[in-house]
């Protein structure tokens, strides 16, 4: 599903290098975590895979169902079916929740030539999404985000990726944040999406949020490459004995 | 006295306005004293346009951007057009003609032609000081419009909209309001049409003791359109006034706000979304007095810029030695959207009291990159996306009049303001 080759990337503004060489598969029905130390570039590739303009890829390619997504914009890329839940969503005063997940989740049926949801139909999957992963509805008529907590805004954005319903869900550190029963509700949010032809990438520093999320595979991503791949026992092994040994061994 | 550069030759519009005077003063209402006036105003007028020379027009050099002015036109096929708000009473002018008046409950409604014949006007026609072109155009040329009178207490269950629609030529209309102690309406002052044109407007307002009045100024004028426009309010004692001005059209757009806080307690708000685009050269200038003590006011100005247009606000407010208390405070934001696009503003306190709390500020900034990417990155395309991040800029100001048909209409308006130009 996700092919990532000999990719590379910098900084746009001031040319910093932070992905050199990096090569991952992640395949349809697969959880893949990736793992590594803070500075590792693993927020910067969820930003290149998401489309962020701030970085530059100068080499290699990104292949999602076998075609290039390097040329398509934040918003081609979400109608496809990629979705970036953030480490810290943005706060957007001004725009209404409930105004912001019919506009996206119209603007993606739209491009995938779906008819629009109704207004009754939308309220009853948001109400039941919401339900699910223990959200008040009427934090729904707040702004975008505005005055949410840490916890709100990552339960947000597992709401918006359960109503949006994507093929391929990037977590960029869901788990920072949050107590241990938001993490649950959460990684419950996270595994309902499992699903044979759907594959999620979880980015995290710390082995915690795997025990409720369990990976398939597991990579290690130092100084912008993949280092070391695994299955769920690498993680096991990081949280034992840091990422100091691994890193040793592949300088 | 003349204040204004020696003007060795006039301009074309300079020119067109005054040779104009000659050929329509026999038909143009008045009695002796207003034809003084008139005459008055046109002297102002052969000292030339203000050109930035002119502190009061400093932003907006009247003489080089008024290039033309066209001529009156007898003909007319303009029309009424529908009310902003559902079930407003319309009141039009059209082409600088009033129709005869209908009767309203609780109002009592002429047309100002008959006013200006019986003299109950004249004194408003002198301009406020050798600044006040906008006036002195006006008191020149202006042809009807209407004289409104809202009884004491009465409360206006329907909104009333004054309509200045013509279809090109010149314009020259003025309205005249005087709203009861304790009564409550809603009056939407309409400037649309099709066409070149020069539109002038000036718009009088007493609001009452007790009373409240929610104005609400909607600007709409075509491409071409020059608009001159002028408002002047009188705030009585514990009495409340709500201006918001939206400017969404015109060419060459003159706002001015003259407003006296005369009663004590009293409360003015001013709100105005200038939303400029093409070559559009829109200036928001605002004068107010505090004279009473214990008086409130909030101006807040929201401005988006697309193309190469320019957009102006100059908001002064002066606070007299006796209105202690005085609270106010005055915002411009402006999103800029374009890089060959501007936005001036020069905010001024003068204060005289000693017990008052007075603030303002301004910015301007473009739309957070940040915020553009969240939203892309739900799959909603760029177009769309700058438009809800624009629309959330706005509609804070809109959402302030409380009342849901008058935002809703409002609401409209923007959307279709950025369909076409978004």
């Amino acid at each position: 599903m996700l092919e990532i080759r000999n990719l590379h990337a910098r900084i746009a503004e001031d040319g910093t290098e932070i992905i050199r060489g990096l090569n991952l598969t992640v395949n349809a029905g697969e959880v893949a975590a990736i793992m590594g130390p803070n500075g590792s570039g693993k927020s910067t590739l969820s930003y290149i895979l998401a489309g962020r303009e701030d970085y530059e890829v100068t080499e290699g390619d990104i292949l999602y169902n076998g075609e290039s997504i390097l040329e398509m914009d934040p918003a081609e890329r979400a109608s496809a079916g990629i979705f970036l839940a953030f480490q810290y969503p943005m706060e957007i005063p001004g725009v209404a929740t409930m105004e912001f997940l019919k506009t996206a989740i119209n603007a993606q049926r739209k491009a995938r030539g779906e008819e629009e949801l109704k207004i009754p139909d939308l309220l009853k999957r948001v109400r039941a999404a919401a339900d699910e992963l223990n959200m008040d509805m009427s934090m729904l008529k707040r702004p975008l985000n505005v005055g949410f907590s840490g916890g709100e805004k990552k339960r947000a954005e597992i709401l918006q990726m359960k109503l949006l319903e994507p093929k391929l869900c990037v977590l960029d550190e869901t788990d920072s944040g949050l107590d241990i029963d938001a993490l649950k509700i959460v990684a419950e949010g996270v595994n309902s999406l499992r699903s044979p032809d759907r594959a999620v990438v979880v980015i995290t520093h710390y082995q915690r949020l795997l025990d409720y999320i369990v990976p398939d595979k597991v990579h290690v991503l130092y100084r912008g490459q993949v280092i070391k791949s695994g299955d769920k026992e690498l993680a096991l092994e990081l949280e034992k004995n840091g990422y100091a040994g691994i890193i040793g061994e592949a300088a | 006295m003349n204040l204004h550069a020696p003007t060795t030759t006039r301009t074309a519009a300079e020119a067109a306005l005054i040779d104009g005077f000659a050929d329509r003063i026999s038909d143009l209402p008045g009695d002796a004293d207003v034809t003084v006036r008139r005459d008055e105003a046109l002297e102002q007028l052969k000292a030339g346009l203000p050109t930035r020379r002119v502190e009061a027009w400093h932003y907006t050099d009247l003489r080089r951007l008024l290039s033309s002015v066209p001529a009156h036109k007898l003909e007319t096929d303009a029309q009424a057009v529908a009310p902003l708000i559902d079930r407003a009473l319309v009141l039009p002018v059209v082409n600088g003609v009033a129709a005869n008046p209908t009767a309203i409950e609780g109002v009592s409604v002429s047309r100002l032609a008959d006013r200006l014949i019986d003299g109950d006007l004249t004194q408003r026609l002198a301009a406020a000081g050798p600044d006040d072109t906008v006036g002195a155009i006006n008191a020149a040329f202006v042809s009807d419009g209407y004289w409104l009178e809202i009884a004491e207490n009465a409360e206006l269950e329907r909104a009333l909209e004054l309509q200045n629609v013509h279809s090109g030529g010149q314009v020259h209309s003025r309205f005249a309001v005087k709203a009861g102690a304790g009564s409550k309406s809603t009056i939407v002052e309409r400037q649309t049409g099709t066409d070149d044109v020069l539109v002038s407007s000036v718009s009088h307002l007493d609001v009452g003791d007790g009373a409240e009045v929610l104005w609400i100024v909607l600007q709409e004028q075509p491409e071409a359109a020059s608009h001159l426009a002028q408002f002047t309010a009188s705030i009585g004692k514990d009495a409340k006034l709500t201006v918001f001005i939206m400017n969404s059209g015109g060419k060459l757009v003159r706002q001015e706000v003259r407003v006296v806080a005369t009663g004590e307690g009293s409360e003015f708000r001013l709100r105005g979304i200038n939303l400029l685009a093409g070559e559009t050269h829109c200036d928001v200038t605002m004068v107010l007095d505090h004279l009473a003590p214990s008086t409130y006011s909030t101006e807040t100005v929201r401005n988006v810029v697309t193309g190469k247009a320019n957009g102006v606000f100059q908001g002064q407010i002066r606070v007299a030695r006796d209105a202690q208390k005085t609270d106010a405070k005055m915002a411009c934001n402006t999103l800029l959207l374009s890089d060959e696009g501007g936005f001036s503003a020069k905010p001024e306190l003068e204060i005289f009291a000693d017990d008052v709390a007075c603030g303002h500020g301004a910015t301007v900034t473009e739309i957070e990159a940040d915020h553009l990417f969240y939203l892309m990155a739900r799959g909603i395309d760029e177009k769309t996306a700058r438009g809800l991040l624009v629309k959330a800029f706005l509609a804070e100001v809109i959402e302030e009049l409380e009342d849901e048909a008058v935002i809703e209409a409002l609401e409209e308006k923007l959307a279709a303001w950025f369909a076409a130009h978004g």
